[in-house]
């Protein structure tokens, strides 16, 4: 099946103006009659379910955690960009949409990147006007840095807490509407199923994570915002809780699930250092900006850094890449940390770490300056490692980040389910094969502040179809499904933890589809991945019961859905015989080691469709054109 | 160095919020001084559930210090003896072998324990609904550079609006006041232009309503700046206090 992206006609430029000028209105006396679910209060759950409410819609807003401020986004670091070109250094909407198709390896969408970077601006002008405190330059006006993969300074940013600004903002436009009553907020509560009504998303079943109790809510429309899916890999820079299980639910209702094998791998995170560690912490990217990175020139040098002179460093970012040096873009930076740990040149107690080294910049600045941009990073490494980076280089390897597939939508940001909508991280949308840094909270808020509220009215205008309770029988089935599936893992009583599987299944993805792929690690992969989940069927141990709070059980479930779904990246994967942006299958590379596009063969987006567990998905696809801009190598020399 | 060492953990064990609590005791065994307190307890969940227990139950989620779902009184201090710290960044090698550490939920009239060391904080976000927000819709907002902030004030603010809401300040107060949890967002607000036209009404409201909510009055122990994992200034509760009678002797907002 080819899909219909459903992009409006027109020149670049006026897409979204005139999509938005032939969507037709809700009457506000309308509005009032309906209610959206969305499910996931993070940058793009939160501003959604609040932009929706002050529109004058019935919202319900779920989350997993004890408060909507918690959300993963809480925890991104570096900035969110704009096209505003405050600095005057040639940035525009043009240059940030071409910037972030070039970025993603020319595997996103046109329109909607276009639309993503027109939008940018009035993001800014939003966040400004409720009371986040950007950092500002000396006059009062608002401060920017650069980041990987541009060239010119287009990021704001509240010190290392850029995340956690934007979603309080989001967060307290969220509140206002609880108390206006007009949201009601449903947190500790985990979406376990879709519910659809003759075809139509009409609402989800969820366990009440204290309770236990499995509630039906039924709506007219439901928008999933429940973040990417890194901790598929166990290890990542992602939340504990973050999981694939809402959008895995959904794929198993039919919305078709794009490109799932399109993950970042950070450059610059803590290094793993033992069995018992659970999560890996980034280190932004903007640290890039004033660190210079570096391994010794000799394999197996393990004197102490100080040690070793400058003529026997190898800066092997800014040699390669002369131009963008320690700035290209995130997919670069990691595979050639990778390459030089490999050749036996990594540092530290694992030998799998590279230095990322601030002294010829406190030499150039001043420590106060450092300081004063990195000051919080600085103590959290401090506070991790036990290592002052004042003093000592930092060590730093790629890890887990972000993931760029997701549930396939159209321009409308809909999925394959009428319906049902997916924003923020959860989408595949805006970002092709590798994601520029600062434009995932970029790309959350513009989806929930700025273009669900209008598509969202177009889809109510003509869904025809009359109310639906959660009285409704589709909702008991889905509930008697969540139930059994529920008694059918604690029944298991095995001998292996939750935990146990999912480091497992993390190490296997890793290894063989982590940071470069090849067709006979996968294909092994995959068979190590169904025994693993046959083997959890009949063997995990989950204590406790379900009434009650069982964060055990919580854990299973999503691991469960891992386990399936990490077959899926393996399929995705093979499906894919070239390389792009964060897939890199080695079979497919320049004589420079860059990843090496087939466009004749794969500028597409793969959707998958679910068949049935252990069976194959169907492959469908949705070709991609570029009319505004010209395929290239990327190139950052 | 990475060492391994020997801890006896006293844990508050409670089934629900009506049920009463006991401590229990457990031997954590070879942890490494390189894990974080969460992996620690970490381990002794994987060991509670392979030997048939229950773990126990406490919450947690970014383990980085920043989304303030963690905490848990250590040996009497909120997150534990490191200043500046959040539990889950608070490490093993801040603890000697053989200590004994004892562990138990933030506790305040206001907040109801649920199980074990996992608690209801939702009375903090009924306090921001009660006015921890600007009332700026989406759409309509003026370009981002038209009001300039002197940079001083920006900082200012942004040092208030770093609170994590964990919770730490009501915990380690000898009155259970969320004064610093109030007085930072009112605070930040009150700081900035955009805050300003709804400065009186908001102090009010939110004082008011956390009042209400069962959280005690401040009588200036100061352990809440002390404890404050994000070093949040009790200055920021005398700005509030200033607004609060700024705004009850002279606006219209009664
Ligand atoms: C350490 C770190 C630093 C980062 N720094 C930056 C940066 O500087 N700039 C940038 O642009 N990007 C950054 N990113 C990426 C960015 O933070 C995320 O991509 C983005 O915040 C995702 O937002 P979201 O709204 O889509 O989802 P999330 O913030 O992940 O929110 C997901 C929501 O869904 C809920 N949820 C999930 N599953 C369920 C379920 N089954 N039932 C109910 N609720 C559920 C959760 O409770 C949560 O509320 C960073 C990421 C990390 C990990
Ligand atoms: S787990 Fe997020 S602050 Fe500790």
């Amino acid at each position: 099946m080819q899909l219909d992206a459903k992009i409006p006609v027109g020149p670049l430029a006026e897409k979204w103006d005139n999509h938005r000028f032939n969507l037709k209105l809700v009457n506000p006396a309308n509005k009032r009659k309906y209610t959206i679910i969305v499910v996931g209060t993070g940058l793009a759950g939160g501003s959604a379910a609040a932009t929706l409410a002050e529109l004058g819609y019935n919202v319900k807003a779920f989350c997993y955690q004890d408060s909507p401020r918690r959300a993963h986004s809480i925890a991104a670091q570096g900035g969110i960009n704009a096209a505003k070109n405050y600095p005057n250094d040639g940035d525009s909407i043009r240059r940030l949409f071409y910037d972030t198709v070039k970025g993603g390896d020319f595997r996103a969408r046109e329109a909607n990147v276009y639309r993503l970077a027109q939008i940018s601006n009035n993001i800014i002008d939003q966040c400004v006007a409720q009371g986040i405190p950007f950092a500002r330059d000396y006059g009062g006006l608002l401060a920017n840095r650069s980041f990987g993969g541009a060239q010119v300074s287009r990021t704001f940013y509240a010190r290392g807490q850029t995340g956690q600004q934007l979603l309080i903002g989001a967060y307290s436009a969220l509140m206002r509407q609880v108390a206006e009553g007009k949201v009601n907020l449903l947190p500790r509560r985990e979406m376990l199923d879709l519910v659809l009504v003759d075809g139509q998303a009409r609402g989800i079943v969820a366990r009440n994570l204290v309770s236990g109790e499995i509630e039906s809510h039924a709506a007219d429309a439901v928008v999933l915002a429940t973040g990417g899916y890194g901790n598929a890999f166990f290890l990542s820079t992602n939340a504990m809780g973050s999981n694939v299980t809402a959008a895995f639910r959904a794929y198993k209702k039919g919305a078709f699930f794009a490109n799932p094998c399109f993950t970042q791998i950070h450059p610059t995170c803590i290094p793993v250092h033992g069995s018992y560690q659970s999560k890996l912490t980034l280190m932004s990217e903007s640290l890039r900006n004033d660190g210079r990175v570096w391994v010794p020139k000799k394999p197996g040098d393990s004197r102490s850094p100080e040690d070793i002179p400058e003529s026997e460093r190898d800066y092997f970012l800014e040699q390669k890449y002369p131009s963008f040096g320690n700035l290209v873009p995130r997919d670069v930076a990691s595979r050639n940390a990778k390459e030089q740990c490999d050749m036996g040149k990594g540092v530290g107690d694992t030998k799998i770490a590279v230095y990322l080294d601030f002294t010829d910049a406190i030499k150039r600045d001043g420590r106060g300056i450092i300081e004063k941009k990195y000051g919080n990073l600085f103590e959290m490494y401090d506070k991790i490692t036990a290592d002052n980076p004042y003093e000592t280089p930092m060590m730093i390897y790629p890890a887990v980040h972000y993931t760029m597939g997701g549930l396939w939508v159209d321009y409308d940001l809909m999925s394959t389910i009428p319906g049902l909508f997916v924003l923020g991280e959860a989408n595949f949308s805006d970002h092709g094969a590798n994601r520029l840094g600062a434009s995932a909270l970029m790309q959350g808020l513009a989806d929930g502040y700025f273009i669900i509220p209008y598509t969202i009215g177009g889809y109510l205008n003509e869904m025809n179809s009359g109310p639906v309770t959660a009285s409704h029988p589709e909702f008991q089935t889905a509930v008697t499904a969540v139930s059994d599936a529920t008694n059918q893992l604690l029944s298991v009583n095995g001998k292996r933890t939750v935990d146990d599987f999912h480091k497992q299944l993390g190490k296997i993805l890793w290894d063989y589809c982590g940071m470069s792929r090849n067709n006979q690690g996968l294909e092994k992969a995959r068979k190590m991945i169904r025994d693993l989940r046959n083997e959890f069927r009949e063997n995990v141990l989950i204590p406790g019961s379900d009434s009650e709070i069982n964060q055990s059980l919580e854990r299973a479930g999503r691991v469960a859905d891992f386990l399936e779904f990490g077959e899926l990246m393996v399929i995705d994967a093979l499906a894919r015989q070239e390389s792009c942006g964060g897939h890199f299958n080695e079979a497919y590379q320049t004589e420079e080691n860059e990843a090496l596009r087939d466009d004749d063969n794969y500028c597409h987006v793969a959707a998958w469709e679910f068949t049935d567990a252990d069976k194959e998905p169907l492959f469908h696809k949705e070709p991609l054109e570029f009319e505004n801009v010209h395929l290239t190598q990327r190139s950052y020399k | 160095m990475t060492q391994t060492i020997n801890v006896t953990l006293k844990i508050w064990r409670q089934n629900g919020p009506k049920e009463k609590g006991r401590f229990e005791t457990f031997n954590a065994e070879n942890i490494s001084t390189d894990m974080s307190f969460l992996e620690m307890l970490d381990v002794v969940n994987e060991q509670l559930t392979r030997n048939g227990k229950i773990p126990i139950a406490f919450d947690h989620d970014c383990r980085e210090g920043i989304c303030g779902t963690c905490g848990a009184v250590i040996n009497g201090r909120p997150h534990g003896p490191e200043k500046a710290t959040t539990l889950c960044q608070l490490h093993m090698r801040k603890f000697k072998n053989g200590d004994t550490i004892a562990i138990e939920p933030f506790r305040a009239m206001a907040f109801r324990v649920i199980r074990d060391l996992v608690i209801d904080r939702s009375p903090l976000d009924e306090i921001i609904q009660a006015g921890g927000y600007i009332s700026a819709n989406t759409g309509g907002a003026p370009d981002a550079n038209a009001i300039p902030i002197p940079q001083q004030t920006a900082e200012t603010a942004m040092d208030a609006a770093a609170c994590i809401g964990c919770g730490a300040c009501v915990a380690s107060c000898p009155n259970a006041s969320a004064m610093l949890f109030t007085g930072a967002k009112i605070s930040q607000l009150a700081l900035l232009p955009q805050g300003r036209p709804e400065a009186a009404e908001r102090a009010i409201s939110m004082v008011r309503r956390m009042d209400r909510l069962g959280f005690g009055n401040c009588s200036n122990e100061r352990e809440c700046e002390a404890e404050c994992p994000k070093e949040i200034s009790i200055t920021h509760i005398a700005r509030m206090n200033r607004e609060f009678l700024k705004a009850s002797f002279f606006s219209s907002v009664k």
